[in-house]
């Protein structure tokens, strides 16, 4: 049953990307290259309604958290690494599928590479186990944790952000 | 006919509600690197080589490890792809391209270069993700839903890399 869902929801999911153009590389590669704000306009959305109805089922006591733990390390040096690659390929891990399926060939390879930097990472584990993960790790913890705020007043705080970047973005047509 | 492209905003607002149906009914939030991990996990233990060697593979009781698949983000994987295939064929926007426009532009049509570049960008984009623990799926998207301090320090240096990299191949 899991996997069905996981199709049903990868496939609604698609359509969403591919209808909204958050596929193409341009747009990515657009949104890094700051001319071309579709993908964030996509993806703040997505964060904004998301996190209200997590919230609030949460505090109704039907869903729970899956919190990823915070290590400064890894994710300033893994988000970086990431990033460099991001702006090589033009695709993310979970749009490149995607792209491919819209018949953009060179997400193919892109793919191929994923598959490559997984056994890479798998070898040099042990290595980045001992240096990098136990840098600055803070554990599994939330911003409304980390501040002793409220979660409704940091959505608030942050969907007020997200309002003032889309005024902003569309006001420069990007 | 072509369609024209939905409004990001109201197709990410249904992303949104997309995310809390999928936690609400199948406990699932969104992710996408992992399963790259996995799948090489698996071609190595079908060309013999043995992860039972191997920490990652084996660590918190085998997550990562090739019997780990299939699974829910595996088939949301492929889910993306089919959905971006039926969508682009539905709406008259599936077309083979082999280069980008705008890789074009700046760097010619010619594919070899363009798939050097995606696969060299495929492994470190995989290998980073895995090191931050997540993607701009699993740590963007549902890191952020949930407020999580990891998703707004991956995605600030996500973007951060990814200006660089791309200020650096299309500098002026």
């Amino acid at each position: 049953m899991n996997l069905i869902y996981g199709l049903t929801t990868g496939i609604l999911f698609g359509i969403l990307l591919q209808r909204a153009e958050v596929l193409r590389y341009d747009r990515q590669v657009g949104a890094l290259r700051l001319m071309d704000m579709t993908i964030f306009k996509f993806m703040l959305c997505a964060i904004v309604v998301a996190t209200c109805g997590i919230y609030f089922l949460k505090s109704l006591g039907m869903v729970s958290l899956s919190l990823k733990a915070t290590s400064l390390g890894a994710q300033i040096v893994g988000g970086t690494v990431f990033g460099i690659g991001w702006g090589l390929l033009g695709y993310c891990p979970g749009t490149a599928g995607g792209a491919l399926g819209e018949g953009r060939l060179d997400a193919a390879w892109g793919l191929a590479g994923m598959v490559a930097g997984g056994a890479l990472y798998a070898a040099l584990y042990p290595l980045v186990k001992a240096t990098v993960i136990p840098i600055g790790q803070l554990g599994k913890i939330s911003l409304p944790q980390l501040t002793g705020l409220s979660p409704w007043i940091v959505i608030v705080v942050f969907a007020a952000l997200c309002l003032a970047m889309f005024r902003f973005f569309e006001s420069k047509g990007i | 006919m072509k369609a024209k492209a939905w409004n990001p905003y109201i197709a990410g607002s249904l992303t949104g509600v997309l995310l809390i149906l999928s936690v609400l009914v199948a406990g699932q939030y969104f992710g996408a690197s992992t399963t790259f991990a996995r799948t090489a996990a698996k071609l190595e233990a079908a060309v013999g080589v043995d992860t039972s060697r191997m920490a990652y593979f084996t660590d918190k009781g085998g997550k990562y490890g090739p019997e780990s698949l299939p699974n829910w983000q595996a088939l949301f994987v492929v889910g993306i792809a089919l959905g971006g295939l039926a969508a682009s064929l539905a709406s008259g926007t599936f077309k083979i391209q082999r280069v980008p426009p705008m890789w074009a532009a700046r760097f010619g049509d010619r594919p070899f270069w363009r798939n050097l570049t995606a696969f060299a960008g495929g492994t470190l984009l995989i290998f980073g993700a895995r090191m931050a623990g997540g993607c701009p799926s699993g740590h963007g998207l549902s890191g952020l839903a949930q407020l999580a301090v990891s998703g707004f320090v991956a995605l600030a240096f996500f973007f951060a890399g990814g200006w660089v990299s791309a200020k650096l191949l299309y500098r002026d």
